[in-house]
C-alpha cells in the first residue's frame, strides 16, 4: 500500500480509535485486496510503510462483498460499483479477504 | 479534412544499472530499509541484454511481431525466449544502456553529463553503427573524462552516478546548488526523456518516410517535468529534443496529464491539422526511469526476473490527409468530464460507448479496442491482475448492461475486441498509443476498419484533486478527401480558345 | 449488528478496480463517515 496512505490509516486509528474504523478497499485482484487487508490489520507485509510491525486488526472489508454491500442504497451500489460485478473475481476476492479478516482482524 | 497517420516510433532502452540505481522502488527502499532481502536479493534477477530482446512483449512493441502472437504463445512469457530477438523492429530498436549514455550525453546541452574516456571509446564505434542516429548526434559527444573526476563528482558532489555492468563509467550533475528542479537526479529524469524521446522521434519520421525538416510542431506528452525553482514546470521537452532530433523547422509544446498525456496530445495534434494551423506535427514522449523495477518486490517475491528493465519511447508523426493512410477521426470522440466522476461504468461510458451511441454505433462496430495496454506479464505477478484484458471487459460489461450484448457473448467479446497487453508499464508509454504503428498497418492492410484509442489517466496522483481522466478517439480507414469541383489548366485554355474562336467569327460575321 | 453504521470508513479505492470516489458514495449511503479516501494506481 502506498506510504502516504499507511500514514493516514495509523494517524486516523490513533484519533478514532482502531475499534472505531472500518476499511473498505477496492482493489481490481484478490490478491491486491489481500495485500491491502493484510497492511491493515497484520502490518505492511513489504515492510516498506509506517505500518511495518504495527498491528491495527482492522475491520477491513472489499466493496464488493456481499456483507458490506446488504448496507448499501442499492441503486448507489448499482450506479457506482455495478457494472464491476461483472469484471471482477468476486469469489476470489471475497475467499482472500475472509481469510485475512479470521487471522488478523480484531475488530470485525 | 481529418489528420493521417504517417508513422509511429516506438523504441525501447534496456538499461539494468538504471533498475537499481534509479527505479523509485529501490531508491525508496534504500532510504527506508537499507539491508532488505529485496536489495540484496535484486541483483540475482537483472535480465541480459540478450534476455530482453529475446522477449516476445519486447519484440512485438518494436514491431517485429504484432500482438496476436502473445495469444498463442502460453503465459507467461517471461520464460519462454522468443526466437526472434533481434535489436532492430519495424518501429525502432531495443537500444543496450551504454550507446543510449551516449544519446543522453549527445542530448545535454548543459555540460551536465559526463562519461569516462576509455567508455566512449568502447561504445561510440557501436553507436555509429546505428543507421538512425545522426551525424549531428554523433559529432555532440565528448571524448570523455578520467575516472578520478567521475569518482571525485559522484563521492564528493552528489552527482547522479551512471554505472555500466555495476562499473562506474559517468554521472550527471547537478544544473545549479540549491535549486531542486535542478538536481542531479531531476536532470538525470530529464536526460533519459529527452534522449528517448529524440530516438523516438527519429523511427517515427524513418517510418513516415519524411524529412526532419517537414515537421512544423512537436507535442511531447511524458510525465517529466523540466524547469527551476520559479517555473518548475516551465517546459519544454518538446521542442529540445526537436532540436537534438534536427527539426529545424519545429517549434513545439509539452502537453500533461498522466497516462492520458498521449491521447490528449493526439487530440490536440489532429486538432491542428484539421484547423489549417499546422501540416505535419509530431506527438513524442520519453521514458521513465523512475518507473523501472516498480513492481520489482513482486517480481522477486516470485522468483521472476525483473521485468520492468526498459525505459519506452514513442512518437507519431500526423500530417494533413494523404488520401492513403489512416484517419484520426474526432468527430466520435469519447471524454471524461469534471462530471463523470470516477464510477467505473461512468468512467467507461463517458469514454467509450456513449461516443459511440451518439455517432450511431455499437460497440462491436469497432475492430479493436486499444485501452491501456500494460503487459500482463509484468502486472500479473504483481497483483495488479492483467489491465487490457480487465478494460475490455469493463467496455463488455457496460455493452450487455445497456443491452447492446448478451452476457454470453461477453468473453469472445474480450478476445476478438481486445488488443493483449505487451507495452512496458512506463506510465503515459502503454497508455492506447503502442498499438497505434500496428492498427496502422492492420488498417493500410484492410484487415480492419476502425480502432478506438483509450487513454485514462490518474490525476488524483498528483494530489491535487481526485477526480480521473480519459479522452478516447477513432482511428479509420482513409476515406479519401472529395475531389472539389475545380477547373483544369487544360479546360480554361479550351474555354479562352473557344470565346476567342467565337469573337473572331463575330468580327468576320460583322464585316 | 451493522458494519458500517456510525462508523469512520477509511477508503482506498483502486485505479484499476473500485475507485476510491465511488467507494465512498456507497459507504456514506451505508451511515458510515468517511474520514479518509484515496485511489491507489499498481500501473
Amino acid at each position: 500500500m502506498d506510504l502516504e496512505n499507511q500514514q493516514r490509516v495509523l494517524d486516523l486509528s490513533n484519533e478514532y480509535g482502531a475499534e472505531n474504523i472500518v476499511v473498505l478497499v477496492g482493489a481490481g485482484e484478490g490478491e491486491a485486496a489481500g495485500l491491502a487487508a493484510e497492511t491493515v490489520t497484520a502490518g505492511d507485509p513489504t515492510y516498506a510503510g509506517p505500518l511495518t510491525g504495527v498491528s491495527l486488526g482492522l475491520c477491513v472489508y472489499h466493496v464488493c462483498e456481499e456483507a458490506v454491500k446488504a448496507e448499501f442504497d442499492p441503486d448507489i451500489y448499482d450506479e457506482q460499483v455495478g457494472m464491476m460485478e461483472m469484471v471482477l473475481d468476486l469469489d476470489e476476492i471475497a475467499e482472500e479477504m475472509e481469510a485475512i479478516r479470521e487471522e488478523y482482524t480484531k475488530y470485525c | 479534412m481529418n489528420s493521417v497517420i504517417r508513422g509511429t516510433g516506438y523504441p525501447l532502452v534496456h538499461v539494468p544499472d538504471m533498475v537499481l540505481l534509479n527505479g523509485t522502488t529501490q531508491t525508496t527502499e534504500r532510504i527506508v530499509n537499507p539491508e532488505s532481502e529485496y536489495l540484496k536479493k535484486l541483483g540475482d534477477h537483472i535480465r541480459t541484454y540478450e534476455q530482453a530482446c529475446a522477449y516476445y512483449p519486447n519484440q512485438v512493441y518494436i514491431g517485429n511481431y504484432t500482438p496476436e502472437i502473445l495469444e498463442e504463445v502460453e503465459f507467461p512469457w517471461y520464460d519462454k525466449p522468443s526466437p526472434v530477438s533481434d535489436r532492430f523492429g519495424k518501429y525502432g530498436e531495443i537500444m543496450p544502456q551504454e550507446e543510449f549514455y551516449l544519446l543522453m550525453q549527445a542530448s545535454d546541452e548543459f555540460e551536465l553529463l559526463f562519461l569516462e574516456k576509455a567508455f566512449v571509446e568502447k561504445y561510440k564505434p557501436e553507436l555509429a553503427k546505428n543507421g538512425i542516429i545522426t551525424e549531428a548526434i554523433l559529432d555532440r559527444i565528448h571524448e570523455g573524462v578520467e575516472l578520478e573526476q567521475i569518482k571525485k563528482q559522484v563521492n564528493e558532489h552528489k552527482a547522479e552516478p551512471l554505472r555500466s555492468n555495476g562499473e562506474l563509467v559517468g554521472y550527471v550533475k547537478n544544473a545549479h546548488a540549491i535549486d531542486e528542479n535542478l538536481s542531479a537526479h531531476v536532470m538525470l529524469e530529464n536526460l533519459v526523456s529527452k534522449a528517448s524521446s529524440v530516438l523516438s522521434l527519429l523511427y517515427a519520421l524513418k517510418d513516415a518516410g519524411m524529412n526532419p525538416d517537414d515537421v512544423e510542431y512537436v507535442i511531447d506528452c511524458s510525465e517529466e517535468a523540466c524547469g527551476d525553482m520559479n517555473q518548475r514546470g516551465g517546459g519544454n521537452f518538446a521542442k529540445a529534443a526537436a532540436e537534438t532530433a534536427g527539426l529545424n523547422n519545429a517549434t513545439g509544446s509539452d502537453v500533461r496529464g498522466f497516462c492520458a498525456a498521449p491521447s490528449h496530445a493526439l487530440t490536440m495534434a489532429a486538432s491542428l491539422i484539421k484547423a489549417g494551423t499546422f501540416n505535419c506535427v509530431a506527438v513524442t514522449a520519453g521514458g521513465s526511469t523512475a518507473k523501472l523495477g516498480m513492481n520489482g518486490k513482486e517480481h522477486v517475491n516470485k522468483d521472476l526476473p525483473i521485468l520492468e528493465d526498459v525505459l519506452g519511447g514513442f512518437a507519431t508523426i500526423l500530417t494533413a490527409n494523404d488520401n492513403i493512410n489512416p484517419e484520426i477521426n474526432l468527430d466520435i470522440q469519447g471524454i471524461h468530464t469534471v462530471g463523470t466522476g470516477s464510477s467505473p461504468q461512468n468512467v467507461i461510458g463517458s469514454l467509450v460507448v456513449d461516443p459511440l451511441e451518439r455517432a450511431g454505433l455499437k460497440v462491436t462496430d469497432i475492430n479493436k479496442y486499444s485501452p491501456e495496454m500494460q503487459n500482463p506479464d509484468v502486472t500479473k505477478p504483481a497483483g495488479a491482475g492483467d489491465v487490457p484484458q480487465s478494460n475490455m471487459k469493463m467496455i463488455g460489461a457496460l455493452a450487455v448492461k445497456r443491452g447492446d450484448m448478451d452476457r454470453k457473448d461477453l468473453n469472445d467479446f474480450v478476445s476478438k475486441h481486445g488488443v493483449v497487453g505487451f507495452a512496458p508499464t512506463q506510465g503515459h508509454i502503454p497508455s492506447g498509443v503502442p498499438y497505434l504503428g500496428h492498427a496502422r498497418q492492420e488498417i493500410l492492410d484492410g484487415k480492419m476498419e476502425k480502432v478506438m484509442i483509450v487513454g485514462k489517466g490518474s490525476l488524483f496522483l498528483g494530489r491535487l484533486t481526485n477526480l480521473f481522466d480519459g479522452i478516447s478517439f477513432i482511428v479509420q480507414a482513409n476515406e479519401g478527401v472529395e475531389e472539389e469541383a475545380t477547373v483544369s489548366r487544360d479546360e480554361i485554355r479550351g474555354l479562352i480558345a473557344e470565346s476567342l474562336r467565337d469573337f473572331a467569327s463575330s468580327l468576320l460575321e460583322s464585316r | 449488528m451493522s458494519i458500517l453504521e456510525g462508523k469512520k470508513a477509511i477508503v482506498i479505492g483502486d485505479r484499476d478496480g473500485v475507485p476510491g470516489p465511488a467507494i465512498s458514495l456507497c459507504v456514506e449511503s451505508a451511515g458510515a463517515e468517511v474520514v479518509y479516501s484515496s485511489t491507489e494506481c499498481f500501473v
